[in-house]
């Protein structure tokens, strides 16, 4: 036994001594680098795995649960819908454009790896505060590197999320998305099956770039990690889209027995993985495969995270016609080994073995760890607000107009103008509503996309707060007419060693999993990021959902934006005094306070059933959630994005910057017209959602009465101008 | 009729333009890889917006050299229609056929959005199906649209006609106000002195179906259409 040699790859002794029961012996050293890199949490879900056995991951629809290189849901007609969202936080925080960019090039190879062609791109991000010249220059740069490379890959980028809060400031959150279309029978999965099968890496060639990648997003960030850039990746979009291009036109013979990108952990991962979930060997050898730098050790070539690679098993005789193609494409396309029947994953230099253990040891057996969770103590101090201590307001348009500015609340435009959202003609309804909504080739219906994140509420409680973004992203969907089918998880987390932060993660998971077994969405499949913090900074623990929905008739899908004077506008769900972990609270007071709102999660599973319902049925002109800035901020923004004005009469009795300003869920706003009123009042009460008709759509000033008395009236444009103004106004246009 | 569909390594519109033509236009389409060099049977070439060669050097630079363009050179040549839209009016101007330089934006950032453009000029194969000074609406999506020109090439474009669209307000005003990339002239598209070749930044097969929030680029991919099928009944009558 020895410490140093563990310690030297990241392991603990306890686990060293494991490597040496499956072996039988000592690791050789190159074979200690592969179990390093393997059994880091960021390969290995060491950590996150028992707990995330919780996730409802079947269903009807589901073709792929957790397991694969992305999930696959039914969406009818023979096609599915193929998704993943994947964190790339540490890479960004070092190295904010190539982070972000190799985040996209990292989330689209998995799915396309499933055999799928990637339609759609989301990003749900986290900055510190924008006063801070550092945290502009993240954003700009992260924003900059996820348009470069999803504009040059010619995938739209449809919708996403931005938030803000101090506790990023050390460690942003750089959340990507990949959504893909594929005929069921077009399934390819990351499996090698067939002794004597070609193993060939195609694609782009291997350097010393992003090396230990894996487990440099295993431990915290402090300062050295300033100097360790050279973990993070370089990426190409030319040479990613070449290996799409070349990887679908492959798909179309019949060379192929399984492929597998190559992310974390490069080439080790991408081998054993495939040769552990065909139950077979890999035999390579590393001076078989096609380098950029000279002078490579055998470990570098296997741990090398260097982009736009693929490892594919092919079908024994078929090497030439994947050369061909890959030719075509300008792209490499080397035999670097075979399959074997041994179970082995045998790494040869010369053809000499420097490495022979178990895929399945590297790939599945690390051994879990169970870390203490504990409630931490300052958590009731969190929840403790004191609501009499709010400002008493008199100009409540000037508060208004705050809020629209927080950059948390206001238009996303200038980030999302920089993204090309419309290539592929597909989208229907772009960045900017609730949901994005995309056409599918081939058919009559469409698909709805939305991703959520909820840090301030799952500060406050974890539990709730998780299940609310579950909440949150089902409403987004069915505010644009989509029944939801299916969620992809990224979840955000500090150092789960830490008692606190361990049990806020199992928390956030049972949370979750609560909302998804109420609203019968599955998860298939999803990413785990710990270790976000620097020095004892935790970030606010951020679960983030991506989740897709399908609709018949895209021509129907609903947007955020009020649409014909005369419009009757309605609340569906309730007013409440419930102020906690709200943008208001945390711009009067600095900080994230308060109980989070109650989330009732049957009264949410009506609530989205009418809407959805009323929406389909044409009832529904427009449809916006209540979300960050509360039911104040969702009505100007159905002001703004409309172009039109309203008046509204607000009912009193509840204090007025709760009403106005609370974020409690369940609640989403609609405009229809004044002969479809009733319709939705009878469908609301026969589902026994509270329904309350709070004006009229109309004019061009913003009109709020509470209890019959008139607090704000101010020009729409001029609302339009704090909302839409406040990011360029900080980031310069 | 049969329009080509150029693909270049890191085109990414090729499909957009193949779908507008064929689907939505009920034209016979069909792509054309960068290597081949045979357009014989081709009425139009459609130079798709995208990435060719990742843009390495600047837009167009390396896709300019490829053997389909020696093609599209002669074809335009010898009176042949040609349009190139984004990446494809960048590479139109590397390779001669237009004259003027695509620059990065003004704010130096890519652009997404919809913008107004005016007919200047409804004489061309491209305008037919619009009136002069018409107002279309379109999507840009480009980092590289900063079209620039020298004063005296710009002065004998503007004397022959040449530029065909310029970006203006929703009423038809054209300023610096509405001029998302600060090209010159607020020039948003020019044709070639002999009227077969137009370039432009603003993409008209992304506005060709309802569904998709307009189809104001019909006005040009259906001009294009027109004038060939005349064309063709012309050569029959003959």
């Amino acid at each position: 036994m020895n410490p140093v040699r563990a310690e030297r790859v990241g392991l603990t002794a306890t686990e060293y001594r494991r490597v040496c029961e499956l072996l039988g012996r000592e690791p050789g050293d190159v074979e200690l680098d592969l179990f390093g890199v393997m059994w880091s949490e960021h390969c290995s879900y060491k950590t996150s795995r028992p707990l995330l056995r919780l996730f409802p991951t079947s269903g009807p629809g589901v073709l792929q649960g957790p397991g694969e290189n992305a999930g696959i849901v039914d969406i009818g007609d023979d096609l599915a819908v193929v998704m993943k969202v994947e964190s790339h936080n540490h890479p960004s925080a070092v190295e904010p454009y190539q982070g972000a960019a190799t985040g996209s090039g990292g989330i689209i190879r998995d799915i396309f790896t499933m055999g799928a062609r990637p339609v759609a791109m989301l990003d749900s991000l986290r900055f510190g505060d924008l006063e801070d010249v550092h945290q502009r220059a993240l954003f700009r740069e992260v924003v900059k590197g996820i348009g470069d490379y999803d504009n040059c890959m010619g995938i739209p980028t449809v919708a996403g999320e931005v938030g803000f809060d101090p506790s990023y400031a050390g460690n942003c959150l750089v959340n990507a998305m990949c959504v893909g279309i594929i005929r069921h029978e077009d399934i390819k999965r990351g499996a090698a099956a067939g002794v004597g099968n070609a193993v060939m890496l195609v694609g782009s060639t291997t350097g010393r770039d992003g090396m230990g990648g894996a487990s440099f997003a295993s431990v915290d960030l402090t300062a050295a990690s300033q100097e360790r850039k050279s973990a993070v990746q370089v990426g190409d979009p030319f040479m990613e889209k070449l290996l799409l291009e070349a990887c679908l036109e492959l798909f179309r013979t019949d060379a192929v027995v399984g492929i597998q990108d190559l992310g974390a952990a490069g080439l080790t991962s991408a081998s054993c993985e495939t040769a552990a979930r065909g139950g077979v060997g890999i035999d390579l050898d590393v001076e078989l495969v096609p380098r950029r730098e000279d002078g490579m050790s055998a470990v570098e070539v296997m741990i090398s995270e260097s982009q736009e690679r693929m490892l594919v098993i092919v079908r024994q005789g078929h090497e030439d016609e994947v050369r061909r193609i890959f030719d075509k494409w300008g792209l490499n396309a080397a035999v670097i080994g075979h399959v074997t029947e041994d179970g082995m994953l045998t790494v040869r230099q010369d053809g000499e073995v420097v490495a022979q253990v178990p895929a399945k040891a590297l790939a599945e057996q690390a051994p879990l760890r169970h870390p203490q969770a504990e409630r931490p103590t300052w958590q009731d101090d969190v929840m403790r607000l004191d609501e009499t201590e709010l400002p008493a307001v008199s100009d409540w348009k000037v508060v208004l107009k705050d809020v629209l500015r927080m950059p948390t609340v206001a238009s996303k435009e200038w980030v999302y103008r920089q993204y090309d959202s419309v290539v592929r003609t597909s989208t229907v309804v772009g960045p900017g509503s609730d949901a994005a909504v995309l056409r599918v080739d081939g058919t009559t219906c469409g698909i709805a996309l939305t991703i959520d994140g909820a840090g301030p509420m799952s500060l406050l409680d974890p539990a709730t707060g998780a299940a609310m973004a579950v909440a949150e992203a089902a409403r987004n969907l069915v505010c644009s007419g989509a029944r939801p089918l299916a969620l992809t998880d990224c979840l955000n987390f500090g150092n789960p060693e830490r008692p606190d932060v361990f049990w806020q993660f199992s928390q956030a998971v049972a949370g979750m999993s609560k909302a998804c077994r109420a609203l019968g969405i599955p998860v298939i499949g999803g990413n785990v990021s710990f270790y976000n913090e620097t020095g004892t900074l935790a970030i606010l623990p951020t679960p983030v959902v991506g989740m897709v929905g399908v609709m018949d008739d895209p021509g129907r899908a609903c947007r955020q934006g009020f649409v014909a004077p005369g419009d009757s506008i309605v609340l569906l769900g309730e007013c409440t005094d419930e102020l906690g972990g709200s943008v208001y609270v945390h711009m009067v007071t600095g900080r994230t306070a308060g109980h989070v709102p109650v989330l009732d999660l049957e009264r949410e599973c009506l609530v989205q059933t009418v809407c959805q319902g009323a929406v389909s049925r044409g009832i529904i002109r427009s449809a916006h959630d209540v979300s960050e800035g509360g039911l104040a901020v969702t009505l100007a923004e159905s002001c703004i994005t409309g172009d039109i004005g309203a008046h509204i009469s607000l009912p009193g009795g509840v204090r007025p910057d709760a009403l106005l300003f609370g974020e409690a869920p369940s609640r989403i706003v609609v405009s229809v017209a004044p002969e479809d009123l009733c319709a939705l009042l009878e469908m609301a009460r026969n589902a026994g959602v509270p329904a309350t008709l709070l004006g009229c759509v109309g004019g061009s000033d913003v009109i709020l009465e509470v209890g019959g008395r008139s607090i704000v009236q101010a020009p729409v444009t001029e609302l339009a101008d704090a909302w839409r103004g406040a990011l360029p106004g900080v980031m310069g246009r | 009729m049969k329009f080509a569909v150029a693909v270049f390594p890191g085109s990414n519109c090729d499909i957009d333009a193949y779908r507008a033509m064929g689907a939505v236009l009920g034209q016979k389409v069909e792509y054309v890889w960068h290597r081949a060099t045979d357009l014989s049977g081709f009425d139009g070439v459609i130079l798709p917006g995208g990435f060719s060669y990742g843009d390495y050097l600047r837009p167009g630079a390396i896709a300019h050299f490829s053997p389909l363009m020696t093609s599209v050179v002669r074809f335009a040549r010898g009176g042949g229609i040609v349009i190139g839209v984004c990446n494809g009016f960048q590479l139109l101007t590397e390779a001669g056929l237009l004259p003027g330089a695509l620059l990065r934006n003004r704010g130096l950032t890519f652009i997404c959005d919809t913008v107004h453009v005016r007919v200047e000029n409804a004489g061309t194969p491209f305008t037919s199906r619009c009136a002069a000074g018409q107002v279309l609406r379109l999507p840009i999506a480009h980092g590289d649209g900063n079209y620039s020109v020298d004063a005296t090439t710009l002065a004998a474009m503007e004397q022959k006609n040449q530029v065909l669209l310029r970006y203006c307000s929703a009423e038809g005003t054209a300023d610096d106000a509405h001029n998302p990339n600060g090209s010159c002239a607020n020039i948003a598209g020019v044709v070639n002195e002999q009227g077969n070749v137009a370039g432009m930044m603003p993409h008209p097969e992304r506005a060709a179906e309802s569904l998709l929030g307009g189809t104001d680029g019909l006005f040009i991919l259906g001009s294009v259409v027109d004038v060939l099928t005349r064309r063709d009944h012309e050569s029959c009558a003959c």
